[in-house]
């Protein structure tokens, strides 16, 4: 984290009537891949239009390999390759020809842009079809020819807009795949944003939750579902048959056990959160008193779980200033309550 | 030895006019020249042109015997620019014909210039390329213009040429000259017409918008404008029997000036008066004026002194629909 290769200070975007991206500051090191993650409409591609000088923040700086993004933005898309959510090539023209187009724009003589080209094709999987017109190509085929767009001017840093909507699950997974190889063989910087939480679970090394313009959480997945359900124990979701008064009295003698902290009843399932990994214990203790379990899970947060928490707590709470601030303050609340 | 014969021979390969580092504009306006004269819109637009050169030069060139039976005494006598301006008032002369097909070509080349790009997704994608804005819109404007110039200079010549074989008579180099203006002045009122068209496509998002909004313009300066004058002039001005000649000379030239705001009206003017060098002034002439003057041609200078106002006039238009453009598309946030 010592030389960050994209480094916000205090970015922010107003519109005339909207917030778009407020107060963001931002450290991306090299060779990370990073995950920007949030709803519609967070400021997720205002922020990467900002990135890339394609529009003014209202306050604060981009830096991006080293270059004022606002100030100087053709240094940095030389090192920037982006690949925005629905990109469009020339119909009308072949794979091969789109490509070397974009190779020749970026300096590259008309020899090198083509000979890198068809190296692209070959690497993104479009060998056998870059002399068909582009207007011919699957959604998937597309996002691929995007991926070696992006890749043709050797960029140290490539920002992915979605990169995974509307690709059907196999090509997401290739997809995937070649971006995570060119990240570990190249040192490649990535950042993408998405609305996909597996996808980007799958290959991200730290992620960003942004919701309304604003970075809510920031970090590598175990420390984010550590800093928001704030809870160091291991969770147990034991399922009982139906019966109320059972689970009130099994929750009654449980509390009693060495290591548990609390126990949550919702309906007939009790949520057991221990201080250490005590399911087999708790699952023997309730057999031998003969309660009638019918399913134990041992709960893990995931992406899903975080980013939805902090989404269901945003539709809860309606719009203010102070809103992540309180965000964070009610799922403590909430969840100390029990 | 080998590495020496390798070094020389990637020397060699480097040194390849194929190889050289174009600059952005360069690619850009490659593209745009490639793109245009491929689609279907440019050959129905060509054919068009055509048809209506080979149309009027039929009409000039099975009517121009009849003109030199019955010549002036003037010295010379300018067979190849009677050639492209003489009709048998069957059809209008190819450069009134293009007063109004020039803007057509402009508008239909530039109209989804900026919008297209847009609304498929590949401006981002253009703009994400280490490129200035202003190389875009640039070529946006030079390619069209680049092909209309090819065109035109390639047209005149040709029937130039032709007519040369079958008559045999020499050019004289004030109408290769006038011929290199006039066609100067025409690619400039499709420039006129482009930076319209251009500007309009920054503006609307849709292309049918643009082109609708282009079109609209197109269509006031030529038919609606000369009326709107007409009446609102008929409402203001008096009666002329109660006039002096004076005075209604007056009035004719202030209806004139009003008139030149159109831009099709200062294109008329000017070509007029560079392939007519028997034009000598632009607005009425009274009996005083034209006592003493000899019947003769004017030279290329002094046609480009009389309508130097049109042609200033028509370059600022053009500069001035060119800067906004260019504001706007530099301020402008491009999102997908």
């Amino acid at each position: 984290m010592n030389n960050p290769i994209i480094k916000l200070r205090g970015l922010s975007k107003h519109y005339k009537n909207k917030i778009a991206v407020d107060n963001l500051s931002l450290d991306i090191s090299k060779g990370e891949i990073y995950g920007l993650l949030g709803p519609n409409g967070a400021g997720k591609t205002t922020t990467i239009l900002m990135l890339l000088g394609l529009s003014e923040p209202t306050s604060g700086q981009a830096h991006v390999c080293g270059h004022d993004a606002t100030r100087n933005p053709i240094a940095v898309k030389q090192k920037v390759g982006y690949l925005p959510d629905n990109l469009g090539f020339y119909g009308h023209m072949t794979a091969l020809e789109n490509l070397s187009f974009i190779g020749r724009l970026n300096g590259f003589s008309e020899n090198d842009a083509e000979t890198k080209a068809i190296e692209l094709l070959d690497i993104v999987g479009l060998k056998y079809s870059m002399h068909q017109k582009t207007a011919t190509f699957s959604r998937g085929m597309k996002q691929r020819l995007g991926l070696a767009d992006v890749l043709i001017k050797k960029p140290e840093v490539i920002i992915l807009d979605e990169p995974t909507l509307g690709i059907d699950p196999s090509g997401v997974k290739d997809f995937l795949a070649i971006i995570k190889k060119l990240n570990e063989e190249q040192q490649l910087t990535v950042l993408l944003s998405s609305h996909h939480l597996h996808h980007v679970q799958q290959i991200c090394d730290r992620v960003g939750i942004f919701v309304d313009g604003k970075l809510l959480a920031n970090g590598d997945i175990p420390s984010l579902s550590k800093q928001l359900f704030n809870k160091n124990g291991y969770v147990t979701v034991l399922r009982l048959q139906k019966n109320a008064q059972g689970t009130i009295q099994l929750k009654n003698d449980m509390e009693s056990l060495p290591g548990v902290q609390e126990i949550i009843i919702n309906d007939c399932e009790l949520e057991v959160i221990s201080a250490y990994d005590q399911t087999a214990e708790i699952v023997s203790y309730v057999v031998q008193k003969g309660y009638g379990l019918v399913g134990v899970q041992q709960k893990t947060y995931g992406l899903d779980e975080i980013y939805l928490e902090y989404f269901k707590n945003e539709k809860n709470l309606n719009v203010s200033n102070e809103k992540s601030k309180r965000v964070l303050k009610k799922t403590f609340f909430r969840k100390q309550r029990g | 030895m080998k590495n020496l014969k390798e070094s020389l021979k990637r020397r060699f390969s480097e040194n390849n006019g194929d190889n050289e580092v174009r600059s952005p504009l360069r690619v850009l306006l490659r593209k745009e020249v490639a793109e245009h004269i491929r689609s279907w819109r440019f050959i129905i637009l060509l054919t068009l042109i055509v048809l209506t050169f080979i149309a009027s030069m039929y009409s000039s060139l099975s009517n121009i015997k009849s003109v030199f039976v019955a010549t002036d005494n003037s010295s010379t006598s300018f067979f190849y620019l009677k050639l492209l301006t003489l009709t048998d008032e069957s059809i209008p002369a190819f450069h009134i014909f293009l007063s109004f097909l020039a803007p057509i070509l402009g508008i239909s080349l530039g109209f989804d210039a900026i919008n297209s790009e847009n609304n498929n997704g590949s401006l981002i994608r253009l703009m994400a390329q280490p490129l200035y804005r202003d190389n875009l819109i640039l070529a946006k404007f030079l390619a069209p213009l680049l092909i209309v110039a090819i065109l035109f200079f390639s047209l005149t010549f040709l029937i130039v040429g032709y007519a040369m074989w079958i008559s045999g008579i020499p050019i004289e180099w004030q109408e290769i000259t006038r011929i290199l203006a006039f066609n100067g002045m025409t690619v400039l009122y499709v420039g006129f017409w482009l930076s319209v068209a251009v500007l309009l496509s920054i503006r609307f998002r849709q292309p049918a918008t643009s082109a609708l909004t282009a079109i609209g313009i197109w269509l006031f300066f030529t038919v609606f404008f000369q009326v709107v004058v007409n009446i609102a002039i008929k409402a203001f001005i008096p009666d002329p029997n109660y006039l002096s000649a004076d005075k209604i000379a007056y009035y004719n030239e202030v209806i004139l000036n009003i008139l030149r705001l159109s831009p099709s009206q200062l294109y008329v003017d000017a070509s007029t008066t560079l392939l007519m060098p028997m034009v000598r002034s632009l607005g009425p002439v009274s009996m005083e004026q034209m006592a003493g003057a000899i019947p003769s041609s004017i030279s290329l200078r002094n046609s480009l002194m009389l309508i130097w106002p049109q042609l200033s006039g028509l370059i600022a238009f053009t500069l001035l629909l060119f800067a906004t453009s260019y504001a706007l598309f530099m301020r402008r946030e491009i999102r997908s």
